[in-house]
């Protein structure tokens, strides 16, 4: 973690010195210091399972605490919990003091709110529905407090402009603090109710079953994406030096679909349609596959079955779609003179025609044992001149359409073997027949 | 292939709650409904529930499949007063609202003609039936009067836990019935899972029973948001293991298609070790971690520069044995899998004394699915024998013993799965 910077460093001071002016009028405040004190305990206890657990922090007791209790001692709550957590990064106490100040400032602002339109009343009487407008109005001045002390920090320490700090951020924590907000409310109700806070802390227990599925699913969904890579890195381990091309694809892929105005969930599928296009070289030989000098043409047909052996691979996983066609049918050419079918124009899937162009993109701007890297400008050349026999122009336009607006810098950098082997492999005839 | 079924237990069960039901409806139908506009909104909240049930899949832990419902059940039949006045729907009425309201959830799932839902209407029917018994009489005779305030809170949540252990009960007798598995390991499975979910369903019903006495029916709309958001969420899980599982099993036959073992190896081991496993009791989270280890057990051959005759590694040296199977430990841990299921791949070749019991599992059916094939129609039996010959050393007696329980129950051919 790199140094603070002295002006984010300023910055959490101010906001400091805002959390204590709002705990100044502290000692005139008559408040149920056991409700506090129990509160607080709380949310440091949620605080802590909820970090070893799940990611994400617990937000039900701090907003039942601002329906509950007066302004000032519903700032106090948060203070515990954050003075307490653990930081795993550099400069602990400065990040911990922000946490609580931070924290401290928006349950004020939202307890403020919520007695200034008599919610208090209303949760004490279980005046439902009328409860339930305060209760909004807390939570909206809770989120935009976090959302706008969060942008300012991340615009004075990470150097983001400020205005594309805040777009995010408020409409993406508004829907799980509202939902942390109606649990909030029916604690309050519940504690003040006849039943008191030992029914209130049930409210908790749902919650944190909903929160730890949450969590579950996105470590669920990062295992599978692991698992995705770990099919390409199986085709690495057989084939030395295609490194890093399977992720490169999928990039220019993606670039190529975003171009072409597909939808979010298309361009995922194209991404992955790129990044496996190659699996099926895991059914080829290794011996083929690390062959330096050329290939016989029993050796090339063995070598040309790969997209077959790739589709029956990946046709059991549901979630990739046409990708699957893309597998099959990347090495397919507008003229019909591709294989494994000859398909011919459109009978290619468009899947196919978008892997195809970033595939011969990628063979011929990174270095392969038998010959050296091309420039980005030769391999667009080389594509435009081959657009209509061999590849869709309307893929090739939109490659070079977005590698003009953000240029080509793949993400995984190729991680190459130095050149082991000097360049005797004659270079081949056509850009896309590449091993 | 026939399994025979002890079908006693699911008869009693659905008989009982089939009586229960009609004998609620029919003493409604007699006596009416009291407070009807609290009767329509627990049902539509039932019904709702049952609506976005997604269909039962064993293996997830995810015991409730509609917790929504269950809850929204479960607080009616805990319901004692509605904003401050107190109700008077008996125990029957309770049962007659929830079976009409789940009847009227499962109509699309009854016609999308999806199994469960026979068994999962008893469970709902006999539970509620359980908590509303124990609870509407001794609250509408002033049982609880003396209790007040919060001991009372604690005594609904009593009341729930001892409902949800015999909704384990119940729903691990079905299962047995159903399947024959083992019931001791199907009951304690149905334990743990009521841990994560099961607590969160009984809590919401306690909280939605109370919220509703003090709020009235405001209460309702309030809660269900963030159980439906669970129940969204559970179902994004569910949908993101189907597609791990497929991702895993696509991994595992990319061995095949490369020639190194032979085609649906993986998936027969995988289905072998599961009903082993099964047999030797092994709990639901362990299960899936020999699935997934049986599938990707030859994963390691692929480091190979050729392949190994015929995929067979039980007749290789043990060195090679071993370092194929570490080779496959590599492959497996930058899967992102459960390092467990490395552990498992890695150590498959050790010798059994030494390994956890899941390596043993996976040593000893891989050996008996190689030795099966090898061994042409007499296969099956020579293969055991052979295996029993091996458990001096090679293989565990215990892991055998289950594989041979397994294979006669099912005519020496593999189980369906299921």
């Amino acid at each position: 973690m790199e140094a603070i910077p002295a002006r984010a460093r300023a910055y959490v001071v101010c906001v400091v010195l805002g959390a204590l002016l709002c705990l100044l009028p502290l000692p005139t405040v008559h408040a149920p210091w056991w409700a506090v004190a129990l509160l607080a305990a709380l949310y440091a206890g949620c605080e802590q399972i909820a970090r070893r657990r799940f990611a994400g922090t617990f937000y039900p007791v701090l907003l039942a605490a601002a329906f509950l209790l007066p302004p000032p001692a519903a700032a106090l709550v948060p203070l515990p919990g954050a003075l307490f957590s653990h930081v795993d990064e550099g400069s602990p106490w400065l990040r911990r003091c922000w946490r609580a100040a931070q924290l401290a400032l928006a349950v004020w602002a939202a307890g403020r709110v919520h007695w200034a339109l008599g919610g208090r009343n209303a949760v004490v009487a279980s005046d439902f529905p009328y409860a339930l407008l305060p209760a909004l109005a807390a939570v909206l001045a809770f989120c935009l407090v976090l959302t706008v002390l969060d942008g300012g920090i991340l615009a004075l320490a990470e150097r983001t402009p400020l205005r594309r700090a805040w777009r995010g951020l408020f409409p993406r924590s508004l829907a799980p603090i509202g939902v942390h907000g109606l649990a909030g409310l029916m604690m309050a109700v519940l504690w003040r109710s006849p039943y008191g806070p030992v029914a209130a802390l049930l409210v908790l227990l749902p919650m944190g079953v909903s929160w730890w599925v949450f969590a579950q699913y996105h470590r669920e969904h990062a295992a599978h994406q692991a698992t995705i890579r770990a099919l390409v890195q199986a085709v690495d381990i057989k084939d030395g030096y295609t490194r890093g091309h399977s992720e490169r694809v999928g990039q220019a892929s993606m670039m190529i679909a975003r171009q072409l105005g597909m939808d979010d969930s298309r361009v995922e599928v194209l991404r992955f349609a790129g990044i496996l296009h190659d699996v099926g070289k895991l059914g080829v030989p290794t011996r083929l596959l690390r062959k330096d000098g050329p290939l016989t043409p029993e050796e090339r047909r063995v070598i040309e079955l790969h997209p077959e052996y790739g589709h029956e691979i990946v046709r059991g996983i549901g979630f990739l779609g046409e990708a699957r066609a893309a597998v099959l049918h990347h090495h397919e050419r507008l003229d019909g003179s591709g294989y494994p079918y000859g398909l011919l124009g459109s009978q290619i899937p468009e899947s196919a025609r978008v892997v195809a162009v970033a595939d011969a993109f990628d063979a011929m701007t990174s270095t392969r044992s038998y010959r050296r890297a091309r420039p980005v400008s030769a391999a667009l050349a080389e594509l435009e001149r081959c657009a209509g026999a061999q590849f869709d122009p309307r893929m090739v336009g939109a490659l070079m359409l977005a590698l003009g607006k953000y240029g080509w810098r793949p993400a995984v950098t190729a991680d190459e073997p130095p050149d082991l082997v000097p360049p005797a492999a004659p270079v081949p005839s056509r850009p896309g027949v590449h091993r | 292939m026939t399994r025979r079924r002890n079908l006693l237990p699911l008869t009693l069960i659905h008989t009982s709650a089939a009586l229960l039901a009609t004998t609620s409806l029919a003493l409604t139908l007699w006596t009416g409904l009291e407070e009807r506009g609290v009767a329509l909104a627990f049902g539509v909240l039932v019904a709702v529930g049952e609506l976005s049930r997604w269909n039962g899949t064993t293996g997830l832990g995810l015991r409730e499949t509609a917790p929504l419902g269950a809850a929204g059940a479960l607080s009616y039949a805990l319901l004692g007063a509605d904003a401050g006045q107190p109700t008077h729907h008996g125990a029957f009425q309770v049962v007659t609202v929830v079976v009409a309201a789940s009847l009227v959830g499962c109509v699309p799932h009854i016609a999308r003609g999806r199994s469960r839902t026979p068994d999962h209407l008893a469970r709902r029917v006999l539970t509620v039936g359980f908590a509303a018994v124990c609870f509407q009489p001794l609250y509408s005779q002033g049982m609880f009067g003396p209790w007040g305030g919060p001991a009372y809170a604690l005594l609904l949540l009593a009341l729930l836990s001892l409902t949800a252990l015999c909704d384990a009960v119940l729903a691990a007798a079905l299962a047995h019935s159903r399947t024959r598995w083992p019931f001791g390991p199907l009951l304690r499975d149905e334990l743990r899972g009521m841990l994560g979910i099961g607590s969160a369903v009984c809590a919401t019903g306690a909280v939605m029973a109370l919220a509703v006495a003090v709020v009235g029916l405001w209460a309702l709309p309030v809660f269900s948001v963030p159980l439906l958001l669970t129940q969204l969420s559970f179902r994004r899980y569910a949908a993101v293991r189907t597609t791990y599982r497929q991702t895993i099993t696509s991994l595992a036959r990319s061995t095949e298609i490369a020639g190194y073992t032979p085609a649906g190896h993986a998936r027969r081991v995988a289905a072998l070790c599961q009903a082993v496993g099964r047999d030797m009791g092994l709990s639901e989270p362990d299960l899936t971690v020999l699935e997934y280890a049986a599938l990707m057990h030859d994963i390691g051959q692929l480091s190979l520069v050729d392949p190994v005759p015929a995929g067979a590694t039980a007749v290789l040296p043990v060195a090679e044995q071993r370092r194929i199977a570490l080779l496959g430990g590599a492959v497996v841990r930058q899967t992102g899998v459960s390092p467990q299921v490395a552990a498992v791949v890695e150590r498959q070749a050790d010798p059994c004394r030494e390994q956890p019991v899941s390596a043993r599992i996976v040593r000893a059916v891989n050996a008996y699915e190689e030795k099966t094939r090898a061994g042409g129609p007499g296969g099956p039996l020579q293969a055991l024998e052979e295996l029993r010959l091996g458990t001096a050393g090679d293989y565990a007696p215990e892991v055998v013993e289950a594989l041979a329980r397994v294979l006669s129950r099912d005519c020496l051919t593999l189980p369906s799965v299921g």
